[in-house]
């Protein structure tokens, strides 16, 4: 076997070794640590874009690895498909960032960041890469695990308050999880997703509603963790309360929720699944068009700006969730593009965040809304003369980032938000047959053109109150290059994903058919034969 | 008679632990996981069907009847869980510490009602 067969495990071995290795040294050496990260990361980022590139050709079945070398269904695979390595792009770009961030100080504020950070990664390809569902929960658990060590990262009563919801709540999850991994076993055999596929089908009639519940039970898991409403309140405090670069990482935690939901929805409970077909559909865009509304209000009730980027968070899981549900693949397409898009700009939000806040006093945020509540009389400030605010060059840039951030979380155009909310909602009208469309469609339509605009709102009015006519005056905030790249380098990535837009249109285009006719998947996982050991070659 | 007594216990396990995580204090809540998982892991054990003096593991010799084996993999699964649950509710203990010592209070929202 070739060098080259093995690159479909690298994306979990490289940040299991890496971890593990960091774990030798001590936190005085964080220079060196922070070298083998960053290296370890950037790697990462090479190894998911040599998987993309794989991945992304014509006709191809899905890659697939046999760990310890058993064939399918009997051992467990690895699969690397078009979605799981755009997945695994996302992952590496964000962490990236993240990890630059970090450099300025938080990795220096407390235990071990640097292995956390690793095994956080660990458990992400790994939640992305496997195909099969019992490897799956282990690699949530990985994760989990991770951001455990991470969210109470930098300590504080805040952050151990919330971490301790978090987990609790999480734990919690995972009991679902499991209770619903092992009814699926149960009543099929198997926990193989693509043998799932194949036997889900020809489940006998008394043994389809034990199964529709455990499908069920799992997808409460799955929707847990991607803060679907009303398992969500646990979310805006914790992502608020979180560190910033571990909160730009965690933007992309909610999205293994909903990746899981993607992947499992069409596989299992797609056209193929016989009596099953479509079980749960309703179900997720009700409660994605709930969420988004949810959401949408907590955008506009935030006054702080993390608990703003948090509900963010909620109204783009919800969009994905509505659009999972109304399983069609030119929808799906759109929402790939928008999760994209969604998770760069959050995660680039919440690195921003940090930053403007830093300008602030603590107190300045409790009495601006308290000024804005009791009459702060704009009469009264008309004596000043108008000769126009300085913005100091920091405060200039830091706005303008702002404003893109505004501009891509509420979908206005030029940029990518407004290109993926457009590819959802276009491929949503167009739903069904005989232009009829559906009165869910016109909910969804509704739902997601009204989030736009109170996300606007929100981000107007925070924008202006912290750039423009900050009530009181803060100081400037002494910002690092390392601090204002990453965050840069998201946007930037939003820009190419504007310019570029053909292309990545193509990509999740293909992706989405993958998906909702995943016979080249199951095909893939299910022929994939066994590497002869060199025992059997030399004829022994 | 087994079937019986085994999904009593883990409807038992379950129900209480259910009861505890919803109480307030962060010690009833870690009990209370606990025997959610108690109950969860006697429940992925059950899903390999009941069977009781068979092992799960094939000898090896001669042609192998299946009958006469019990289903190994939810064993395996079992054991997975057991360690996974064991270490995740030792770092929740932890942090239940961690909480109790900043803020005072056993609470699970760090404060009194």
């Amino acid at each position: 076997m070739q060098l080259a067969n093995h690159l479909d495990i690298a994306p979990i071995i490289l940040p299991l070794v890496t971890g593990a290795f960091l774990l030798l040294f001590d936190e005085r050496r964080h220079t060196f640590k922070s070298l083998v990260n960053v290296a370890s990361t950037l790697g990462l980022l090479v190894i998911a874009w040599l998987l993309v590139a794989q991945a992304d050709v014509e006709g191809s079945m899905a890659s697939v690895y046999l760990l310890g070398n058993w064939a399918a269904p009997f051992g467990i695979v690895l699969v690397v498909d078009r979605l799981s390595a755009l997945m695994l792009l996302l992952t590496a770009l964000l962490a990236n960032a993240a990890l630059v961030f970090s450099l300025a100080r938080w990795h220096k504020g407390g235990q071990h960041f640097h292995s956390l950070f690793q095994f956080l990664l660990m458990g992400l390809n790994g939640a992305f890469l496997t195909g099969d569902l019992f490897n799956l929960f282990v690699f949530f658990e990985v994760l989990l695990a991770a951001s455990y060590g991470l969210m109470l990262h930098g300590s504080g009563v805040t952050r151990v308050r919330f971490g301790m919801h978090y987990i609790v709540v999480n734990l919690g999850a995972s009991m679902l999880f499991l209770i619903g991994v092992s009814l699926i076993y149960g009543v099929t055999g198997t926990l193989n997703m693509a043998d799932l596929a194949v036997r889900i089908p020809a489940v006998a009639a008394q043994d389809r509603a034990l199964l529709e519940a455990g499908t069920a039970i799992l997808g409460i898991a799955f929707l847990t963790k991607a803060g679907m409403w009303p398992l969500c309140f646990w979310l805006p405090g914790a992502y608020s309360a979180a560190a910033a670069p571990v909160a730009a990482m965690f933007s992309i935690m909610t999205k293994v929720g909903v990746y899981a939901v993607l992947r499992l929805s069409p596989l299992l409970l797609g056209a193929r699944a016989g009596d099953s077909a479509s079980f749960g559909d309703i179900g997720l865009l009700t409660a994605g068009l709930v969420t988004m509304a949810f959401g949408t209000i907590g955008v506009l009730a935030s006054q702080a700006m993390a608990r703003l980027a948090s509900y963010s968070v909620l109204v783009s899981s919800g969009t994905l969730l509505a659009a999972v549900g109304m399983a069609d693949a030119g929808v799906t397409a759109g929402a790939l593009f928008y999760l994209v898009s969604s998770t760069l700009t959050i995660g680039a939000l919440f690195l921003l965040v940090e930053l403007v806040d830093r300008s602030q006093d603590p107190a300045a945020n409790i009495l601006a809304v308290t000024m804005e509540a009791y009459g702060d009389d704009p009469e009264e400030e008309e004596v000043v003369e108008e000769v126009g605010v300085t913005l100091p060059a920091t405060l200039a840039i830091l706005g303008l980032c702002f404003v893109l951030c505004g501009l891509l979380l509420s979908g206005m155009p030029p940029l990518s938000g407004f290109l993926g909310k457009f590819a959802l909602l276009s491929a949503a009208l167009s739903t069904g047959d005989d232009n009829a469309i559906s009165g869910m469609a016109w909910a969804f339509f509704a739902v997601l053109i009204i989030s736009g605009l109170f996300a606007m709102v929100a981000m107007l009015r925070v924008g202006i109150r912290t750039f423009w006519a900050p009530p009181i005056e803060g100081v400037v905030p002494r910002v690092l290059i390392v601090e204002f790249a990453p965050i840069a380098l998201l946007l930037a990535l939003c820009v190419v994903m504007t310019i570029n837009a053909g292309p990545v249109m193509a990509y999740v285009d293909a992706t989405s058919q993958s998906l909702h006719a995943p016979d080249a998947y199951i095909e893939g996982v299910l022929s994939a034969r066994q590497v002869p050991s060199p025992k059997m070659e030399a004829g022994l | 008679m087994t079937e019986l007594t085994l999904s009593l216990g883990i409807g038992v396990l379950v129900g209480s632990g259910v009861w505890l995580l919803l109480r307030p204090r962060t010690y009833q809540v870690i009990v209370g996981l606990s025997l959610i998982a108690y109950g969860v892991n006697l429940f992925i054990f059950s899903m390999g069907r009941l069977r009781s003096g068979v092992p799960p593991v094939l000898d090896g010799s001669g042609i192998v009847d299946p009958a006469a084996y019990t289903d190994p993999v939810p064993q395996a699964l079992v054991l997975t869980a057991i360690v996974i649950g064991f270490a995740t509710t030792a770092l929740f203990l932890v942090v239940l510490l961690v909480a109790r010592g900043l803020t005072g209070s056993d609470h699970v929202d760090g404060r009194e009602p």
